[in-house]
């Protein structure tokens, strides 16, 4: 009998042991004791690491030689680079968004300046886009700044869109459960409302705070319903998803609404929320007439951008390292610099990328 | 002497069923049967069942609800039964917007969820009847009725007084295994913590007591049954030595005993007042108190803690946040994007409004007045 208990209770020793050895990696992140930490597993952690590895840029040509705009035709946006320095970018692109089709995939080949492709005309809003993000979004995304691959990762889409839901054809339950009570993955396989982002990233319409702050008592100013309530909780399980961080990384859970127990990352979560709705309603829900049908959601509407478009299961995207410094043509206010007026002799070669080994195209 | 060393009950006794208890044999139906599996958890002796009226038609209004909540849940995927199966857990049935208050909807917006609840509350009603009638039948107390009347008092402040008193059905509970878990997640959200709900923390209180009082309880009669200690009743008037070591135990170990009377007393005032207080913490939800961590701040019941980071300022109340083009500023100053030549026959409008809202508004029918406060700014400025 002894010797029984003995042996249970050194298998239990033995799958304690092994549980912690594929240990979690806690890191405090507020005041100590309070449970305001983050949390990963270390192989969770090394699988992150290795997807947000970023490509190797092209090393920068000078910026010498005839503008690009002056050298090709219908060059709207990039038309003040230096030629070398536009060819660089329009190769790395290209590995970014379209290595298996390569230049074709936005142009024609016999013609380079017909914006006969959709993808082109896409593209060159989508330049536009990045460089908006890095010039006025510097409250979301700082100097990392984004760059094409932050999305595309290799893919002529961007693996994490979203498109309106459908209403459901319910014959007992009313319509307005469409997104609600199904197992979804947007918010973390849970019950809650599945789709938040029709409601809450294309604009402002609806308030995502629910909670009284510094009042006690009830009353007409703060009349947010359990069930509104229910989709502002289903947009907080998208961000804790597309962050891979848990409700304590912007909240301390004793009291959600109070900034002053929040960390600063707070801050910049909600600036991420203006700017997404920016993005979604000035710069893609536009482009709806471009794309053809195939690119299009099931009612219709344009492919639009949320937290995991970006961040893809990453606190910063790319784990915070910037692309943009060695693409700084991606920021509007980035002027090629004079000093370096040399001639260009040597043509860029094709950047290797992580990208352009994805067996996705 | 055989000794009870297992959880099985490990001696069944078998033989002429019971002998009826001096009353009236009519209220009893007559046919029993004997099951080895069911003795091998209590008695083996199945029957007789008493159904009566009350029995019958709770049963009835049960499967009534029962029916209404599982074919919504079906409709909702469309009577997919591989769906159905998949997705059960997620499934609901859902109570009616807020927005139609204490109206009576349409049955696709809620009227479904109403007769439901009707059904559900009429059976659960009923059957507390039945527990008080059966129990005054056999000459009982009717401790068990009232413990019933507990729960179903928790049952009724969630799905019946409480939206009555905020004046909105779609404050109560959906039928549906995890959206009523995630309603409960969202009902402490929405005000502001319900752990900082004093009787909340009671009802913790009662519930993990309960289960220690069951498990102290419980082991103390399995250690002394060999010593006759599972005949409780008759060592509470005689005490033998069962009793007497069983108390001298907890003596030993704690300083005080419950007697083999009071303990019964401590559990059931245990497991009725979890869920007593926990109805009066939910019937104060929303109705008293809106922000229970407000409230826990004000009353020295929450410890606050100082300078856990640097402050940070709400944005939306920095004024230069204001004119973000995610902000409603916007409409007055329409975003220019920069240098876009769009091609004449595709050409989007970029002001134009965006063609997404129509279904997200009727979604989120429950919008809440948008007056905004000073504490609690809405993000209409």
């Amino acid at each position: 009998m002894k010797k029984i208990a003995l042996t249970f209770v050194a298998v239990l020793v033995l799958i304690g042991a092994v549980i912690v050895y594929d240990t979690t990696e806690t890191s405090e992140i507020g005041y100590p004791g309070v449970g305001m930490q983050t949390t990963d597993s270390v192989s969770n952690l090394e699988e992150k690491i290795a997807y947000n590895e970023i490509p190797i840029a092209i090393p920068m040509p000078p910026a010498a030689g005839a503008k690009a705009g002056e050298i090709y035709k219908n060059v709207q946006v990039l038309g003040h680079l230096p030629a070398a320095q536009f060819s660089r970018l329009m190769v790395s692109i290209t590995a970014w968004v379209a290595p298996k089709q390569g230049c074709v995939y936005c142009h024609n080949i016999n013609n380079l300046a017909s914006d006969e492709k959709y993808q082109k005309v896409v593209s060159r809003r989508m330049l536009q886009m990045t460089q908006h993000i890095n010039e006025d979004w510097q409250s979301h995304v700082e100097q990392t700044g984004v760059t094409c691959y932050t999305c595309h990762r290799g893919n002529n889409v961007p693996e994490y869109i979203w498109f309106d839901t459908p209403p459901e054809p319910n014959r007992m339950v009313g319509g307005g459960m469409a997104t609600q009570n199904r197992a979804s993955e947007n918010t973390g396989s849970s019950s809650l409302p599945g789709n938040p982002f029709s409601t809450f990233l294309v604009n402002d319409d609806h308030n995502i705070r629910v909670q009284s702050a510094g009042q006690i008592f009830p009353s007409n100013r703060n009349r947010s319903s359990i069930k509104q309530t229910e989709w502002t909780y289903g947009l907080m399980m998208h961000f804790s998803n597309s962050l891979g961080i848990n409700c304590t990384g912007c909240h301390n859970s004793r009291s959600w609404n109070d900034w002053s127990q929040s960390p600063e990352r707070r801050a910049t979560a909600w600036q991420g929320i203006r700017m997404v709705r920016d993005l979604n309603s000035h710069w893609l829900i536009p482009l709806q007439p471009i794309y053809p049908e195939y690119r299009l959601g099931v009612m219709g509407d344009a492919p639009k951008v949320n937290c995991m478009t970006c961040h893809q299961g990453a606190y910063k995207p790319l784990l915070g390292q910037s692309m943009l410094k060695d693409f700084p043509s991606l920021s509007r206010a980035y002027a090629p610099s004079a000093e370096l007026e040399l001639e260009l002799e040597v043509e860029p070669e094709p950047m290797p990328t992580k990208a352009s080994t994805d067996e996705e195209g | 002497m055989a000794q009870y060393q297992n959880i099985f009950t490990q001696i069944q006794v078998e033989g002429t069923p019971d002998v009826p208890p001096p009353i009236n044999p009519d209220f009893r139906i007559k046919r029993t049967s004997m099951s080895r599996l069911i003795g091998f958890l209590g008695n083996p002796q199945v029957g007789p069942f008493y159904l009566g009226y009350t029995g019958l038609v709770s049963i009835v209004c049960f499967f009534i609800a029962f029916e209404i909540i599982g074919l919504n849940m079906w409709a909702s995927v469309d009577w997919s039964l591989s769906e159905f199966i998949r997705q059960l857990p997620w499934l609901a049935l859902e109570p009616p917007p807020p927005s139609g208050g204490l109206s009576l909807p349409s049955l696709n917006e809620g009227g479904w969820w109403l007769i439901a609840g009707f059904f559900l509350t009429a059976s659960i009603i009923l059957w507390w009847i039945r527990t008080y009638r059966r129990a005054r039948a056999l000459g009982m107390g009717t401790h068990v009725a009232w413990a019933f009347a507990s729960a179903i008092w928790l049952y009724l402040v969630l799905g019946f007084i409480r939206p009555i008193l905020m004046g909105s059905w779609g404050e109560a509970v959906p039928f549906g295994i995890f959206p009523h878990l995630d309603w409960t997640a969202a009902l402490s959200i929405r005000y502001g913590n319900l752990f900082y709900n004093p009787f909340h923390c009671l009802s913790i209180v009662f519930l993990y007591g309960s289960t220690l009082l069951f498990a102290m309880h419980g082991a103390t009669v399995l250690a002394l049954s060999h010593l006759g200690g599972e005949r409780e009743i008759s060592q509470v008037v005689d005490r033998g030595t069962a009793a007497e070591r069983g108390a001298l135990f907890w003596r030993w170990t704690m300083g005080f005993n419950a007697t083999f009377e009071s303990i019964h007393r401590w559990a059931w005032w245990f497991a009725v007042l979890t869920t007593l207080t926990g109805g009066i913490g939910i019937v104060l939800t929303g109705t008293a108190v809106d922000n229970w961590y407000q409230w826990a701040v004000e009353h020295d019941f929450a410890p606050s803690y100082e300078d856990t980071y640097e402050v940070v300022p709400d944005p939306l109340l920095d004024p230069s946040n204001s004119d973000l083009p995610g902000m409603r500023g916007e409409s007055t100053a329409p975003y220019e994007p920069t240098r876009y030549i769009p091609e004449p026959e595709a050409a989007p409008a970029p002001a134009e409004a965006a063609p997404a809202e129509a279904a997200p508004s009727e979604q989120a029918d429950d919008k809440p007045a948008r007056a905004p406060t000073e504490a609690t700014p809405s993000e209409t400025p």
